[in-house]
């Protein structure tokens, strides 16, 4: 194991990659040049060189169907957002083209592209900067979406997802990138798509989250364990695909469940799992499912107002205690 | 009131003495119509009358495929190609079959039958069968073609002109020598995604040459109500690269203008091409053109590609009258074939449904 950065992680999966396969190559503002706005693809350009490590002008809707051609056409690229708050400007080529033209074809065309950059809460930014997508993409069948919480996970999905003959939307978070952890040396160390991780054995309540509430899942399970109950907590990792099993069996056993998202609440990756389970495990179940979103309004600027905003570790304790019946 | 740059300069004719000014010369190609000759672009009578049958291929095609419509054999929306066929002839033989990309709107079915896809499967596209060029999946306006270097068919306007700078970043970056045309209506060239994309093809030097079907019309909106400077062609400007424009009834100008186009792209300069040229039909079957005049279409009939190049074969009695007929007779028996052939080729069976959505085999989609 080696301790990286977030950022350190994703770059170390695009630098094996493309070691690895001379088709692939990464574009987007900044990423050359500059050496990433935050920092991601820090000396990429000084070992790619320009014809792989591409600068863009601020035309999102231009090199996100540039990188789409390119993956008709025999390339794997990866795709760099500043942010994904900047992706809707592009949305028709992932949503029309990235999504679907695959299907229109009869199956003719494929597109191994990996579109990747920081979603979600990035701090006193107001609206137009604080955007969770994860909903949004997963909507649409043809797309991928992986939301990593962790460098190791963050190294070992983009490997899969740059490897991936499928559109995959890889979020991170601008507020995880400094964030340290162990990550395998393994060498090719491939997580798979699709598969989600049981972070915390438990049997008295399941706490799923993802990218940033995985973190507030964890949080909330200590809180528990101090008052003697063991969460269970699942990082499903993989948005869509989404691992049923993994969930459904947690509820099987705990017989509760809470889901922690970020994204704002109506029809979000979180009403989904909760549509899911009422479906699949309905008579294990010993209370409905609670969840902990982001608030139902766009993101505020004021400090007090942002952290009102998004999910806490205290919201998600006192839900699963509410699941629970225990106050 | 609006002022062109030159009268801002100017105060009565005379330079006006409070500014500095700047002045650019800007030159264009212009290909007019009757200008070049099959001689003057080496092709044989042969190659003459291959693309004659190819235009009129297209022509019967489309008629037919108007008349299934009328009986519902096709669904959704039509888009008739016809008047502008000697565009997607001229340029076909102007690129390298087998290398080059192609990519259009949805306005595509003369492209598709221009780069050497069957009229069987293009028909049984339109109808919605296992045996169309997309398997049933896209219909009129996505017809798809790997082989062919048919990139699509696209319905979104605008949408796939990023796409085909895509294309031709990935000849540029294989080495492959290929090159990829685009083409895009007039309508399109108000879509960001085109200022956008040319941009980025002059930064990079793309293999690509965009060309603008300039047909009068964008569904009811004539180009003077949609264009302040309708020579779209001076679109380049903006992008610091060449532009051209091209009489689109005369096969013989497109193929001159798109073979050294193409060239300029195979030497990593990309360009754009302003092809005027009308449709005769109206924007879609529901359309009933109402927007423009009898006299306006009477008129531009004049001008039709097909019978052009027609009375020039004649003309220079490079093919008989009966050689013509028997053309003819083989290209309506090729699209009455073709409707017999999409109307016994299988609706795709219900489990198709989940194919093609991705590449991997097993995905567990929700049921
Ligand atoms: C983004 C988008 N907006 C609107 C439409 C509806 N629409 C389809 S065709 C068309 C006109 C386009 O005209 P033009 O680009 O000149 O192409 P032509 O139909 O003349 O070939 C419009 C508005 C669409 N398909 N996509
Ligand atoms: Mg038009």
């Amino acid at each position: 194991m080696a301790e990286l950065q977030l950022r350190e992680a994703i770059r170390a999966a695009m630098v094996e990659e493309m070691d690895r396969d001379e088709n692939i190559f990464l574009m987007g503002e900044e990423v050359a040049e500059y050496n990433g706005a935050y920092k991601v693809s820090e000396g990429m350009r000084d070992r790619f060189g320009d014809q792989r490590v591409i600068d863009t002008p601020i035309s999102e809707n231009g090199f996100a169907g540039l990188g789409l051609g390119a993956a008709m056409n025999g390339l794997r690229p990866i795709i760099e957002f500043m942010t994904w708050n900047f992706a809707f400007v592009a949305i028709d080529q992932i949503v029309n083209n990235a999504a679907k033209i695959r299907y229109m074809s009869g199956g003719q065309f494929s597109f191994p592209i990996v579109f990747r950059g920081p979603n979600g809460a990035a701090g006193q930014l107001a609206a137009t900067h604080n955007t969770s997508v994860e909903s949004l993409y997963s909507c649409f069948p043809g797309l991928k979406v992986i939301s990593v919480s962790n460098p190791d996970d963050a190294k070992g999905l983009l490997k899969s997802a740059i490897r991936d003959n499928d559109p995959v939307v890889f979020l991170e978070s601008e507020f995880m990138y400094g964030m340290r952890g162990q990550v395998s040396e393994a060498e090719d160390y491939i997580i798979p798509i699709g598969k989600a991780r049981i972070a915390r054995e438990g049997d008295a309540v399941t706490i799923i989250g993802h990218n940033k509430s995985y973190w507030r899942a964890l949080e909330a399970a200590e809180m528990l364990e101090a008052d003697g109950y063991a969460a269970e907590v699942i990082d499903p990792r993989t948005i869509r695909p989404f691992d049923w099993d993994t969930v459904i069996a947690s509820v099987k056993k705990t017989n509760r469940c809470v889901v922690v998202d970020e994204s704002n609440p109506f029809a979000s990756v979180s009403s989904e799992i909760a549509f899911q389970i009422q479906a699949r495990a309905f008579d294990y179940l010993d209370a409905p499912v609670h969840r902990i979103t982001a608030k139902d309004t766009p993101a505020p600027y004021a400090k007090n107002l942002m952290e009102y905003y998004l999910p806490s570790a205290e919201d998600v304790y006192r839900a699963c205690r509410a699941v629970m019946y225990l106050d | 009131m609006s002022l062109k740059a030159q009268e801002v300069a100017t105060q009565n004719g005379q330079p006006d003495a409070s500014y500095d000014t700047i002045e650019a010369k800007l030159t264009f190609r212009h290909y007019p119509g009757d200008r070049f000759s099959h001689e003057s672009l080496g092709l044989s009578v042969e190659e003459v009358g291959d693309i004659y049958r190819n235009m009129l291929l297209q022509r019967r095609f489309e008629e037919r495929s108007a008349q299934m419509y009328g009986r519902q054999k096709i669904g959704g929306f039509l888009h008739l190609y016809i008047g502008q066929e000697a565009i997607s002839t001229g340029s076909a033989y102007a690129i390298k079959p087998g290398l080059d990309s192609a990519i259009t709107a949805y306005r595509d079915h003369g492209l598709a039958l221009a780069l050497g896809m069957t009229s069987n499967e293009c028909m049984a596209e339109l109808f919605g069968r296992v045996d169309g060029c997309s398997k049933g999946k896209g219909g009129s306006m996505h017809f798809f073609s790997k082989e062919k270097g048919m990139f699509g068919g696209h319905g979104i306007v605008g949408a796939h002109i990023p796409v085909a700078a895509g294309i031709a970043f990935a000849h540029m970056y294989k080495s492959d020598g290929g090159v990829c045309i685009c083409y895009l209506g007039d309508g399109a060239v108000w879509q960001g995604s085109f200022h956008e994309t040319l941009n980025l093809a002059s930064l990079y030097g793309l293999p690509v040459v965009y060309v603008i079907e300039n047909n009068q019309y964008a569904m009811g909106t004539a180009v003077d109500r949609a264009t302040a400077e309708t020579d779209l062609f001076k679109q380049c400007v903006s992008y610091a690269m060449p532009g051209s424009l091209v009489d689109g009834m005369d096969v013989f100008s497109v193929c001159q203008a798109m073979r050294d186009h193409v060239d300029m792209a195979r030497e990593g300069q990309p360009s754009l091409v302003e092809i005027r040229t009308y449709r005769y039909r109206g924007h879609s079957m529901s359309d009933p053109g109402k927007y423009r005049t009898k006299e306006e279409l009477e008129a531009k009939k004049n001008e039709d590609p097909i019978l052009r190049l027609k009375s020039y074969i004649i003309q220079e009695n490079l093919m008989s009258n009966e050689a013509l007929d028997v053309l003819d007779m083989e290209v309506k028996a090729e699209v009455a074939a073709s409707v017999t052939f999409a109307d016994e080729s299988p609706f795709p069976p219900l489990e198709d449904i989940y194919d093609h959505v991705y590449t991997q085999e097993d995905f567990p989609f929700l049921t």
